[in-house]
């Protein structure tokens, strides 16, 4: 037991020093203020969070989070789908699907956001195809709008959310389905009543790695949404490497920080009840 | 006696596998019969066809004189009662036993009625509002039972209900089944492995071997006349004696009976075979006499009841008897 302690060391270490440390550092920041070259004095107070409710910073952060909620129902309504078929795909086929959802994952993120530009962009793929089809005269305004940032997130996310569903529906024992069956429910009810409700946490496990990273995405809005939509995620990155505001931006990434900690105790807290506080070891993410 | 369940002629496949080679079973309206056979042999695929769960290669199978081999499993008026229960997680007991009533749009009231008369014949009125993981195994079971006949089945597939439960709750519970059985004249098709199961609670039992039905007859004919080696084998001890290639006698350890190698004045049949006891086992009504034949491998196994002559002791030279009726000739 005590040398089974010993090995989880390094884990534990690394975790105080490279995560906890900085995460305290930030913190105190958000407490400082500036001098006006950007230089951080330790004087306590709570002006950068103020500053956060000024009408600008707070459409900043509702556009931020309406823009992560729906990410967040679009990739639910495509992954489900998604994720559903790959587990209903003959055994030796669950794999290569599965590989598939995750082979983005293998190229750069930045360069993948890239290449939607070169699709999307005026003399782009799609607008330069449509026009030489005759269907356009002017090409589509296709990128740099808040649709192109969508679009971006829900394809970077997509996987996130696919594959805890994949694992619930997995997980769920198909003779609870031929005991709907035996009892007289079709297909598709038995899929209502007893698939979908069972698969619930695989669902809320997939909303919240989605939510929670499109809320801090920064690469997407920067790349496919040109000036025109900043998120949070933005706001915090222009103020450590532009604006010089370091408090601030800590302030802004503290805030994010304790709403991702609230949605995921929420999470926790519907698993429990869900499941009736027993029997809850496909807890994920 | 009205007919309730024919199976024509089935044949199952699984792949290459051939589970099921040719069947035809007629089952009779408020039977209680049970398919017994080792596992691996056809039985709880058989039951599944019934169900619906699986479709037959060929054959066909009547529900009440009607054709329902094609028939998906909601299309079928029969309730299975699963191996581990399969109970919904997350609904409570009443929300699983309601759950077949709202699928036939059983009106609001008669559901609630259907539910109550269940929830009483099963014992299980004051756990209505549990989930399935908050009962015990033998609660689990009485739900699964409840959830099956709220719908008023035509049948009702029991696939090893009890298997999952220990000793004396199964029991208990095999008593109360079979009452249960009886007061509503349900028909039941009960699968197990458990041959004392299967001649406590029969009125029908089917031992199947490999696919194929070996026997098919009444518990106490099944156990005092078995047709062949595999039924007397399976089902209860046997002793056998082979006369020759084509013809083996069974006979049940408690018919075979032992006397002193040398005895004087003796009024029962003479001994067939003399041997050694090899070892004596007390099971407590019963010791269990193990005897080494003389000139053979064989060993054979005698009941003595402590009314008897003596208690017999390893190495003891004794004879082995039996009355003729009591030998059984069955097939290899």
């Amino acid at each position: 037991m005590r040398k089974g302690k010993l090995l989880v060391a390094p884990a534990i270490s690394w975790l105080i020093f490279f995560f906890g440390v900085p995460m305290l550092i930030v913190i105190a920041v958000s407490f400082a203020a500036r001098t006006p070259y950007g230089q951080v004095i330790f004087n306590f107070t709570f002006a950068n969070y103020q500053r956060f409710l000024e009408p600008l910073y707070i459409r900043i952060f509702v556009d931020t989070v309406f823009t992560a909620l729906v990410t967040t129902l679009i990739t639910f309504c495509m992954g489900y789908p998604l994720a559903y078929s790959i587990s209903k795909l003959p055994h030796k086929w669950q794999q290569p699907g599965l590989i598939l959802v995750m082979i983005p994952f293998w190229i750069n993120f930045l360069i993948r956001s890239y290449a939607w530009v070169v699709i999307l962009r005026s003399q782009g793929l799609i607008n330069t195809l449509l026009l030489k089809l005759g269907w356009i005269t002017q090409p589509l305004p296709l990128l740099y709008n808040d649709y192109a940032v969508m679009l971006g997130m829900v394809y970077a996310l997509l996987p996130f959310m696919v594959l805890p569903i994949y694992v619930s529906i997995e997980q769920l024992d198909h003779r609870l389905l031929e005991a709907a069956s035996d009892l007289g429910a079709k297909p598709f009810t038995a899929f209502r009543k007893v698939t979908f409700p069972l698969t619930l946490p695989g669902v809320a496990a997939g909303s919240i790695l989605v939510f929670i990273s499109s809320l801090g995405m920064f690469v997407v809005p920067d790349v496919m949404g040109g000036a025109k939509s900043a998120l949070i995620g933005n706001l915090i990155q222009n103020q450590f490497l532009s604006a010089r505001d370091w408090p601030f931006g800590s302030s802004l990434s503290i805030v994010l920080a304790v709403l991702a900690l609230v949605l995921i105790v929420l999470y926790y807290k519907a698993i429990q009840k869900q499941e009736g506080g027993t029997n809850n070891e496909e807890k994920l993410a | 006696m009205k007919e309730m369940v024919r199976l024509q002629g089935i044949t199952k496949k699984f792949g290459n596998n051939l589970i099921i080679p040719h069947i035809d079973l007629t089952i009779a309206d408020g039977e209680f019969i049970t398919l017994l056979g080792p596992s691996g042999c056809g039985k709880t695929t058989l039951l599944r066809m019934i169900a619906g769960l699986e479709e037959p290669t060929s054959g066909q199978i009547f529900l009440d004189n009607e054709d329902v081999t094609t028939f998906a499993p909601y299309k079928r008026d029969v309730n299975m009662v699963f191996q581990n229960y399969a109970l919904f997680p997350h609904m409570n007991v009443e929300e699983n036993i309601r759950f077949g009533l709202l699928m036939k749009k059983v009106p609001k009231e008669k559901q609630n009625e259907r539910i109550d008369q269940v929830l009483y014949l099963t014992q299980l009125e004051d756990f209505r509002a549990r989930r399935p993981q908050q009962l015990s195994g033998g609660q689990q079971q009485r739900v699964a039972i409840a959830r099956a006949l709220v719908n008023n089945p035509k049948v009702l597939l029991l696939d090893e209900p009890l298997g999952a439960l220990d000793y004396q709750l199964r029991k208990n519970l095999q008593l109360e089944l079979k009452n249960l059985q009886r007061g509503l004249g349900l028909t039941f098709v009960y699968v197990t492995h458990d041959q004392e199961e299967a001649l406590t609670m029969s009125d029908r039992i089917v031992v199947m071997n490999a696919g194929r039905i070996e026997q098919d007859s009444t518990p106490d004919n099944i156990y005092h006349n078995p047709s062949s080696r595999f039924v007397a084998q399976f089902i209860g001890e046997s002793n056998f004696f082979d006369l020759d290639k084509e013809n083996i006698l069974a006979i049940r350890p408690e018919k075979l009976n032992i006397c002193e190698e040398e005895e004087e004045n003796f009024v029962h049949p003479l001994p067939e075979y003399y041997g050694t006891v090899v070892d004596v086992v007390f099971y407590g009504t019963i010791d269990k006499v193990f005897v080494r034949l003389d000139n053979s491998n064989q060993t054979v196994v005698a009941y003595q009841y402590f009314d008897d002559v003596k208690r017999w002791c390893p190495d003891e030279r004794v004879g082995i008897w039996w009355y003729p009726q009591d030998a059984v000739g069955v097939k290899p």
